[in-house]
């Protein structure tokens, strides 16, 4: 791997936000990099298996992608797994809060993860947020 | 030498052709040649410039009707 290390933090329940962190995700671990993605607050419930809910649109190109073949943003976190290698942890709060446990969650994501951890993770590298 | 897979992202956006050939990369031997159609521009640009990042040969874009066409080598 090369460059620094990208850690995202995933906190938006607006489908540009996680389309954006996705792509980010995806493209940054297929080209070599080290990503790290830490996902909480309103972007925790999107990740739950056999869930039916969709982000809403924040804006007009929210609404464009919803009618256009853009890779789901799920798609590309999955892929951002597979492909690259990338790490997506759920924030143990979130979880605590929302009453989840991680198999309730989707398969590529790991064990959840306190925010000790991801600070230390997360340490020398980018960061962003969503 | 097999023959060039051809991978078709036609009518896809940003980043899926990419994330499409590289699940094809894996799937073909070292020296393969792939071919991606893809009617997205953004992404007939990103794509020459994932490959040098990461080590693969960029053999050829050219545009036809709307879909550009973009050869590459498998070199790892």
């Amino acid at each position: 791997m090369s460059g620094n290390k990208i850690s995202i933090v995933v906190l938006s329940e607006h489908r540009e936000q996680l389309q954006m962190a996705a792509m980010i995700a995806s493209v940054g671990a297929v080209s070599d990099r080290e990503v790290l993605v830490f996902v909480s607050m309103n972007a925790l419930r999107f990740f739950v298996k056999g869930t039916t809910d969709r982000p809403a649109a924040e804006g007009s190109v929210g609404e464009l992608m919803e009618h256009k073949n853009v890779p789901p943003f799920k798609q590309l976190f999955e892929q951002a797994v597979e492909l690259g290698g990338a790490k997506l942890h759920p924030c143990s709060m979130a979880m605590d809060l929302l009453g989840l446990n991680q198999g309730q969650l989707e398969s590529y994501l790991g064990e959840p993860m306190g925010l000790t951890m991801f600070l230390d993770a997360a340490q020398g590298g980018e960061v962003w947020a969503f | 030498m097999a023959e060039k897979r051809i991978v078709d992202a036609r009518g896809s956006f940003c980043p899926g052709p990419l994330m499409e050939l590289i699940a094809a990369i894996k799937m073909v031997q070292v020296g393969d040649e792939l071919e991606v159609l893809s009617t997205d521009k953004g992404s007939a640009s990103e794509i020459p410039q994932w490959l040098k990042k990461v080590g693969h040969e960029h053999l050829s874009t050219t545009e036809r009707d709307g879909v550009w066409h973009v050869n590459v080598r498998r070199k790892k």
